[in-house]
């Protein structure tokens, strides 16, 4: 089960407004997928390492070679909101 | 003429451009402009004219492409507002992959949003229906991709697959689809949904097609690190028997609950077309199979949770002004998620959460190692796994849109070899009430030219004809 | 309550931008002062579909750091995402390592060593007003170049007890990063940045108190400020019997004010769990060995030679390694004049340190061969100490050559006896009733005399030598 105020902890640690009707559906609906999902309690895991990563990658890291950035008006060109070459956000510390 | 060209499988159409018997700007023409009527809502972008094109193997046999993966310049919304008209400066490399072996870009399909959903009806822009009956859906999430090679609106496509979501909606939309290994495609551009899940993989008309695409899509990708080379090159398959093959058969589980009988009875006679082409069909146990859907439906939230962050409306995308910037950001991802898309992030969130992530990550992460085990066990003694793809044909639209854990079933024999990063195949083993029915062949790791070989022995001797189906979609 | 003495306990987390070529999980070059965002790709912009790819060399640069601290080096470290919104880490996450960190363990001095971790840098986020609306928030503008430079994490454990412990430590820490060449280790410029973990307890226990998290200090002077300010914060508060509260502080250097860095507090939950974009990375025999075949020498073993080997004093030989521009200008001094005793160059070297403060002795006026010559004067009796010192005001605040200054000044030593014998038997004339209670055995007055053959050689003659004169002319033994 999952209440409320859970939930809205939840959404404000995902950054997500949920509206009244949005709150009260996905309580519901996010308890019967945790009931669902509490079955593997089920199983007898002990002594079973879990699996971050599928298949072995013998040589993953990269040279430290030098690639060509992207020119800036093509980086900020998808933005939202630019200013001063940058991308313009509301404050973090105007709250 | 048109028929003609209709009627070519894409290996066909290479071949005909090959020996000069069809031109390429007309073969690009013919599916540019069914793309372009397509009524079915498949495409989310079409191309205007043939652009470029590589010579190379795939002869310059157009190719339509999921809407997650990068296209530069050309929007890459993967099926969400909160991407809407977004193009990206770079292309995915399995994209450029297809590209430089000579597949010129089609179009771009409509898909689940962030490839979240197993009937396309999570799309911001709009569901996509089935070429075999309207009124139903095509599978997903890369339903789009499907119906458009069901459809004729495309000679082939490139879709991903999570936890099913190549395999299920070739299932229900009568074609051939392939999930890869773990890692042998690369996910470089591909927009993210679960990461230790994702595989890119073709939607094809028949099994030649699907072995034609995946030669010329695999390869390890400096830029993906968890990519790895193919050990050897994939080959065409030419098999027409199956003799001294074993295929297991997971017998609780295709003998439980929710599995329709007309798809039973369509696995049962594939079955024994395999045992006729000379295979032995032995029965055996997945005991953790049920609980790999509660696993996966842990993992691919969690990891989701965390990858779709990104989306927060500073560098691109959409963005609903605020004058704080919590408020930016929580109203930005309430307007531009939709609501599967907000479920599976507020599950995620939660199941990664201080006091949470034993009870539920770690726990599924456990899963996880057990499911490969059992599925290295099966195959020390069967070369396949074989299962239906999915447990019912398609279903209707709206159907299960109120009951998000009764979609969730839809994936349950989908999602064991997603889990263990192991390839399948889904394949059409015919038709219930008109429906088409898809058979799963799974193997082990790097297993797939075995596997291309046993689907096409199958596919040759099952004999299903798509044709009802590209009749349709204009 | 009797009230026991008050004992610090300090642990630092020190953050070091390593000098790659590329950042840590992209090719884009390393950022300095380039125009914004001209140093981004979809990958340290966390384009959508862009993958992480982990520096060979950042790696590399981590293996040196921990055999440098005799840590133990991880078979195999993995990454992990660390979750949380800010507008300057374009993912929702930062790429860092939790429970498999590169290195564990390991001792720099007399501090112990918690761990060694890598991680990407933030963006950078220059905030500015908003068109002189007051009502309107604040805005920030986010320039991604900074965005993804590898970091190191080190972290000691809370086992220094006063500021100046800290800073002193932190100069050896930076030496030795500089000597590994894996860093700039510029503070200002941000490239080392240190947050302190302070707490009190009384003197003797083994619980630690309350810890309060003092952050990114950028100057060693700031740093040894700061934890000062805040200990007798926390001391005050004890005292007063009120308690500490646990949370993150920043200490303004100008007002030597603390203030709480969060008003609204909020609990992070920063739901780390494996980077699924990235194997873990398997530390290989031929990564071990290239990091140990370059690793050069390190302050510890500098210290050690100079003691075993130049016969330096345990301070000098300190002072001269844990500095490690000081050091190689030592060893500059050294090698223009091979002659030159050890002791005496160091003491020289320190002499001219002392004169320039903050500036480095090599960007200073005084070359090490000017240096050296000037030890060389003074060890051949040239010049006395006194005038060394005034060619070395010299030489600090214009430069030139010290012989050339001597000359000049007219600063050679006047020695030998048959100068200053003349000079002393005139100065015992001048001086007969001192002279007679020098022959009666009362050796006050010796000073007055000497102080007399001082003044007519200007200073330039050698007191002891004088001293010795007066005793043979009078007699005495
Ligand atoms: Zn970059």
């Amino acid at each position: 089960m999952i209440d409320r105020d859970e939930l809205l902890h939840v959404a404000r640690l995902a950054r997500l407004a949920l509206d009244e009707d949005e709150l009260q559906t996905t309580a519901a609906e996010l308890s019967s997928i945790l009931d669902h999902v509490a079955t593997i309690d089920e199983l007898d895991l002990e002594g079973i390492e879990p699996t971050a990563h599928i298949g072995d990658v013998e040589d993953s890291l990269r040279a430290d070679q030098v690639a060509r950035s992207l020119p800036r008006e093509v980086a900020l060109a998808p933005a939202p909101a630019i200013r001063d070459d940058g991308f313009l956000v509301p404050s973090p510390q105007g709250e | 003429m048109a028929d003609d060209i209709q009627a070519l499988s894409a290996a066909a159409a290479a071949a005909a451009i090959a020996d000069g018997g069809l031109a390429r700007a007309e073969l690009f023409e013919h599916y540019r402009a069914r793309a372009a009527a397509d009524e079915l809502n498949a495409f989310t972008w079409v191309a205007e004219d043939e652009p470029t094109v590589i010579n190379g193997p795939l002869g310059g046999v157009p190719l339509a492409v999921k809407d997650l993966f990068c296209t530069e310049g050309i929007p890459s919304q993967a099926g969400s507002k909160i991407l809407e008209r977004y193009c990206p400066p770079y292309t995915a490399t399995a994209v450029a992959n297809l590209a430089a072996a000579g597949a010129p870009l089609l179009g771009k399909t409509n898909q689940d949003e962030f490839a979240m959903g197993s009937s396309n009806e999570n799309s911001a822009y709009g569901p996509v229906l089935n070429p075999w009956d309207r009124s139903r859906v095509p599978g997903g999430s890369s339903g789009g991709s499907a119906a458009a090679v069901a459809a004729g609106l495309a000679p082939w496509a490139l879709g991903t697959d999570t936890g099913g979501s190549i395999r299920q909606p070739a299932s229900l939309c009568g074609i051939v689809g392939l999930k890869p290994t773990y890692g042998a495609v690369s996910r470089y551009g591909m927009i993210a949904f679960a990461s230790s899940l994702d595989s890119a993989g073709p939607l094809t008309r028949d099994v030649t097609d699907a072995a034609l695409f995946y030669r010329n899509l695999v390869g390890r990708d400096s830029a993906d690190a968890t990519s790895v080379a193919f050990p050897g090159p994939i080959d065409l398959p030419t098999s027409e028997r199956l003799d001294g093959i074993t295929l297991a058969v997971p017998t609780a589980l295709v003998d439980g609950e929710g599995i329709e009988a007309g798809v039973r009875e369509s696995f049962e006679a594939s079955l024994e077309t395999a045992r006729e082409l000379g295979a032995t069909i032995v029965g055996c146990e997945i005991p953790s199979a049920p609980y790999a859907l509660s696993a996966y439906y842990v993992i691919a939230p969690a990891e989701a949770s965390s990858n779709l962050a990104r989306f927060d409306g500073v560098r691109y995308g959409l963005r609903t002004e605020a004058s704080t910037l919590d408020a930016m950001y929580t109203q930005t991802r309430h307007d531009g998620f939709g609501a599967e898309v907000k479920r599976r992030i507020l599950i995620g969130t939660y199941a990664l959460s201080s006091g949470y992530y034993d009870a539920y990550y770690g726990r599924a992460q456990r899963v996880r190692t057990v499911v490969s085990r059992e599925l290295a066990e099966i195959f020390t003694k069967a070369d396949f796994i074989a299962t239906p793809t999915s447990p019912t044909v398609a279903f209707r639209l709206g159907e299960r849109t109120a009951d998000p854990l009764a979609m969730y079933l839809s994936d349950l024999f989908t999602i064991p070899m997603s889990l263990a990063g192991t390839p399948a195949i889904s394949i059409p083993s015919g038709l219930s009430e008109g429906l088409p029915v898809g058979l799963q062949i799974c193997g082990p790791a790097f297993s797939e030219n075995r596997i291309l070989d046993a689907a096409h022995a199958l596919e040759r001797a099952i004999g299903f004809d798509g044709a009802a189906a590209r009749s349709g979609g204009v | 309550m009797a009230k026991a003495e008050l004992e610090p306990v300090i642990g630092l987390e020190i953050h070091v931008q390593l000098r790659t070529a590329t950042k840590m999980f992209c090719g884009c070059a390393l950022g300095f002062g380039e125009p914004p965002n001209t140093r981004t790709c979809p990958v340290c912009l966390g384009l959508p579909g862009a993958l992480p790819v982990a520096n060979a060399e950042a790696i590399h640069y981590g293996l040196l750091i921990g055999l440098a601290l005799n840590s133990t080096l991880a078979p195999v470290s993995t990454f992990h995402r660390k979750n949380y919104f800010y507008p300057d880490l374009p993912k929702g996450y930062q790429i860092s390592q939790f429970d498999l960190p590169l290195c564990s363990g390991g001792k720099l001095g007399e501090v112990n060593i918690h761990r060694v971790h890598l991680e990407e840098d933030a963006a950078k986020l220059n905030h500015v007003g908003v068109g002189g609306r007051i009502d309107q928030a604040n805005s920030s503008i986010v320039d991604f170049n900074r965005g993804g430079t590898p970091l190191a994490e080190i972290v000691t454990e809370p086992e220094l007890s006063s500021a100046e412990q800290a800073g002193q430590w932190l100069r050896l820490l930076r030496t030795t990063l500089r000597t590994l060449g894996v860093s700039d280790v510029n503070m200002e410029e941000g490239s080392l940045r240190c947050d302190a973990n302070i707490s009190l307890r009384p003197a003797g226990s083994d619980q630690l108190g309350v810890k309060t998290e003092l952050k990114n200090m950028n100057s060693f002077r700031f740093i040894e400020r700061g934890i000062r300010a805040e200990v007798e914060r926390q001391r005050a508060l004890i005292e007063a019997g009120e308690e500490v509260v646990q949370e993150t502080l920043h200490f303004d250097p100008r007002s030597e004010a603390i203030t709480s860095l969060r008003s609204k507090e909020e609990a992070h939950d920063y739901r780390y769990f494996p980077e699924p974009d990235l194997p873990p990375v398997v530390i290989s025999e031929s990564m071990l060995s290239r990091a140990a075949a370059e690793l050069p020498e390190l302050p510890a073993a500098r210290e050690q030679r100079y003691i075993e080997q130049q016969s330096l004093s345990a301070e000098s030989a300190r002072m001269l390694a844990w500095r490690a521009e000081l050091g190689d200008y030592f060893d500059a001094v050294c090698e223009a004049d091979r002659s030159l005793d050890a002791q005496a160059a160091a003491n020289w070297v320190a002499e001219l340190q002392g004169r320039l403060g903050d500036q480095e002795a090599e960007d200073s006026k005084v070359s090490a061969s000017a240096l050296a010559q000037l030890a060389a004067l003074v060890a051949s009796s040239k010049i006395n100490q006194g005038g060394a010192r005034q060619v070395l005001d010299q030489l600090v605040n214009e430069g030139g050559e010290p012989a050339a200054i001597v000359a000049d000044q007219g600063l050679e030593a006047v020695g030998g006896a048959e100068q200053l014998a003349p000079i002393v038997a005139a100065a015992l004339e001048a001086n007969p009733e001192l002279t007679e209670r020098l022959r009666s055995g009362e050796m006050k007055p010796i000073g007055v005399i000497v102080g007399e053959v001082m003044k007519q050689t200007r200073g330039r003659a050698d007191g002891e030598q004088v001293t010795a004169l007066i005793r043979e002319q009078l007699g005495l033994s």
